[in-house]
Order: structure tokens, then sequence, then C-alpha cells
């Protein structure tokens, strides 16, 4: 299993790296690699050209700005995991990190490079959704900033140009009273996502909801806010009765995927039994 | 076009010319004879290949020889000094955390992450830590009393 050859270029700044990337056709922007070498060794990716941005030190950080946690896409998934920023401020992060991959995987993956990829089944995608975050992403000719929510267009398709890197993840600091939670039905042999769901809502002093978002992961064709769950929530006194009709909104209006390991049923009953639980637990830490 | 990669490994600086395409683990067997690193699945799932790149255990199958250009690279040969085994190995031999040793090299070594990470792991701690790590043989019960043999002896 060895990759097809290929023009390794390890650009130091991200101004070399857009150069390079609107000079050559056919070329990949490798970071960790924890997706695309697997992916070139199988021969489904076959790019002329590699770029490697791992050594562009200012796409490694994580810090607090503005009211908003910022994140370089070249973050790797132990830093996330490992942040006392993130523990502290947007522990829906640090919750989900561990439940990428392995040891070795979380050290080598990045962020930047899990949401480009926009594997259906991975676990980033459905806390970037819940935590509202917006992805900044640049070209040669200048750069943009898209929500999370339309950074995913469809299975492994984002909406980044052949010509944008994914450079910097912004979320905002969860206010008071804000509960989170990350649900998660693993694959047994491959650990990725059936299903997984992750909540970020905020509650005032009288329960009532004041924000919530849910993700969802490995349900569907790309990752997804559950609208129709965050309908039934906002504005209303939060009990357990009503997460629970809320959590029946979970795959609603969705095209489940259906597989040999799991049914597009199976996978619409998981999405709704966990999106209770991940809400229940959510509410529970507030 | 092959390109010039200069790494250290086990405290040993070298110079190479190699292919872009060339996995780590393939440089680590075949340019450099170091073959301690096995190659089980080749698809980043069994861990035989892990190894410390720059002090984190990564899996050399999934990581270009180029990407750990000017890089600290430790192999399982590197652990032992001066013919003492490193309190990790001794905690394999000591509690049998091995029958067929095939995964060892690469159990080892991501115990050795575990350890330094958190010289005090509790069982399922240790058994997170080397969820990268696949044994067909032992049950992991002795591999994960291995790792408990190493904590403690480096804690005294």
């Amino acid at each position: 299993m060895i990759p097809a050859a290929f023009e390794y270029l390890v650009p130091t700044t991200l101004d070399e790296a857009l150069s390079a990337l609107s000079t050559h056709t056919d070329a990949k922007i490798l970071a960790g690699g924890h997706s695309l070498i697997p992916a070139m060794k199988l021969r489904l990716a076959s790019p002329k050209y590699l770029i490697d941005i791992s050594r562009i030190s200012d796409l490694n950080y994580v810090r607090e700005s503005g009211g908003q946690i910022l994140i370089g896409a070249g973050t790797t998934h132990y830093q996330i995991e490992s942040s006392t920023l993130l523990k502290e401020k947007c522990p829906l992060l640090t919750e989900t990190a561990p439940y990428i991959g392995d040891v070795q995987v979380r050290n080598r993956g990045t962020l930047g490079g899990s949401l480009a990829h926009a594997d259906p089944a991975a676990d980033w995608p459905a806390a970037i959704l819940a935590v509202g975050a917006e992805i900044n992403v640049r070209s040669s000719r200048g750069e943009r900033t898209l929500k999370a929510e339309d950074f995913f267009v469809d299975m492994m398709t984002t909406a980044l140009q052949p010509n944008e890197i994914l450079t910097e993840i912004r979320i905002p600091i969860p206010p008071q009273r804000t509960g989170s939670a990350y649900e998660k039905v693993k694959q047994p042999a491959s650990g990725f996502a059936l299903v997984g769901v992750a909540v970020q809502i905020t509650l005032d002093t009288n329960r009532t909801c004041q924000r919530v978002q849910v993700g969802i992961t490995g349900l569907a064709p790309k990752p997804f806010r559950a609208i129709g769950v965050e309908n039934m929530l906002k504005g209303k006194v939060i009990n357990d009765q009503l997460l629970a009709q809320a959590a029946e909104k979970a795959a609603d209006g969705v095209d489940p995927l259906s597989d040999i390991h799991a049914s597009a049923e199976y996978r619409s009953h998981l999405a709704r039994v966990h999106t209770k639980r991940a809400l229940q637990r959510a509410v529970s830490r507030i | 076009m092959k390109q010039v990669i200069q790494v250290t490994i086990n405290g040993k600086p070298r110079q190479d010319e190699v292919e872009p395409r060339l996995l780590l683990v393939h440089y680590l067997r075949d340019v450099v004879g170091l073959t301690g690193t096995h190659i089980g699945c080749e698809t980043s799932i069994c861990g035989a290949c892990t190894v410390l790149l720059n002090g984190a255990a990564v899996k050399s199958c999934t990581i270009l020889a180029v990407q750990a250009n000017k890089g600290e690279i430790v192999t399982i040969e590197g652990l032992a000094t001066n013919g003492k085994l490193h309190p990790v190995q001794e905690g394999f031999w000591e509690r049998h955390g091995l029958q067929c040793g095939f995964c060892t090299p690469g159990m080892i070594m991501a115990g050795v992450q575990i350890l330094q990470r958190n010289p005090n792991p509790t069982e399922e701690q240790i058994r997170e830590g080397l969820e990268g790590n696949l044994c067909r043989c032992t049950g992991y019960q002795h591999i994960v009393e291995a790792i408990q043999y190493a904590a403690q002896k480096m804690r005294t």
C-alpha cells in the first residue's frame, strides 16, 4: 500500500501555500494526513502535488479574542483535547476530541483537515455545528468566512473552492448557563460514528431555552443542524418531557445513510435516542 | 523527485534522499534497517508501526518520511539505554505482556506515551491509551499490567 508518486511542496508561510495552490492544478493540501494519506495508499486519491501546510506555524493555536475562541486549522485533535482554555470556555470540543480515532491518530490529525475532508461519519462536524462556529478560508485573492452549516455541502464535499485553504475556526464563547454534550454510537471496528449528536443549550434562570444548537453526524450524507429539534425547544421552559418530544424530530427531513453497519431506519432511531440523551446531559450540566 | 531529509533516530542524526511517497515505516525498516517497528495492517488501525515523532506516538504507516524531516524519532530500538531495558520493556518481560510478540513494539511505544503524559494512570486510562493498538493473543490484561508495572517502577 504505497501512494502513487507525487511532488511534495513544503511552504513555510500561508501566502506561499496559497500561491502554490493557485499555480498547480491537481494539488491537495496535506495537514496531519490522517484522511488523505490512507486515501492515497488505497489510490482513492492520486494528486500530482501535495502541499504540506504543517510547517506553517501560524496555523496552529487556540486563543481567545474578542468574545471568541480562535482555533488554527492546523491544531491537532490532541491539542484541542488537552487545551485548558477550551475545557473552561468551550467544553463541548474537549469532550468530543477523545472520541476521534485513537491516541496516535489524535496526535497527527487536525481540526481543519477533518472539516475540509467532510467525512459524513466524522465527529468534529457535529460539535462545530453545535457551538455555532464560523469557518475562515483564504485564497490568494482574499478571505471569506462561512457559517459551519454553509460549509458542509454534501458527502466529502465542502464549500471550499479549489484555490482556498481553511485557516481558522471561530467559536463564540457560550454565555453563562450553557450546557453541552456529545453522544456517539461507534461503528465497533472503525470507531467512526454511526450517529453522533452534539448539543449546546443555554437556559435562563427560569429554565427557558434561550439558545440551542444540535449538530448531527453519521446519519446523513453531510452533517447538519437538527432545526426541527431546535425549534421545539427555543423559547420554551425545558423539562424532560419536552426534551424527549423534541428529540423525536432528530431525523425529520433527512435522507439517512444506509449500509451494512446500520440501516437507514436504525440510524434514524439511534439519532432520536441519542439526541434525547445529549439534550438531557447538556441540560443537566447547566 | 527525491528529496533530502534530515532526522534524528534514537539520538543519532542522519540524512537520506527519499521519494516523497516513501512511508515513514518503510523508511525506518528498509532504508535505516530498524526492523523492530512492525508493519501490521498498514491502514492506521493496528498500531504495530507506532514510533515517537517529536515526542508524540504516531503510526508510521500513515506518515510520509518527508513529513518527519527535521524531526526526532524514537523507535523500539532506542528505548533501552546501555543495555538496560526501559521500564515499559521490563514490564512486558516481568508481567508476560506478550505472546507472539508482533504487536509488542507498538504496544511498548504506546505505553511509553501513556506514561509520559500521565505518570500515574488508572487501568481505564491505560486501556484508553492503548486504543490504537491491537493485540490478537493476550486479551490485553497482561499488557495493562506491564504498563502498571512500569508506572510504579518509574515513580519510585
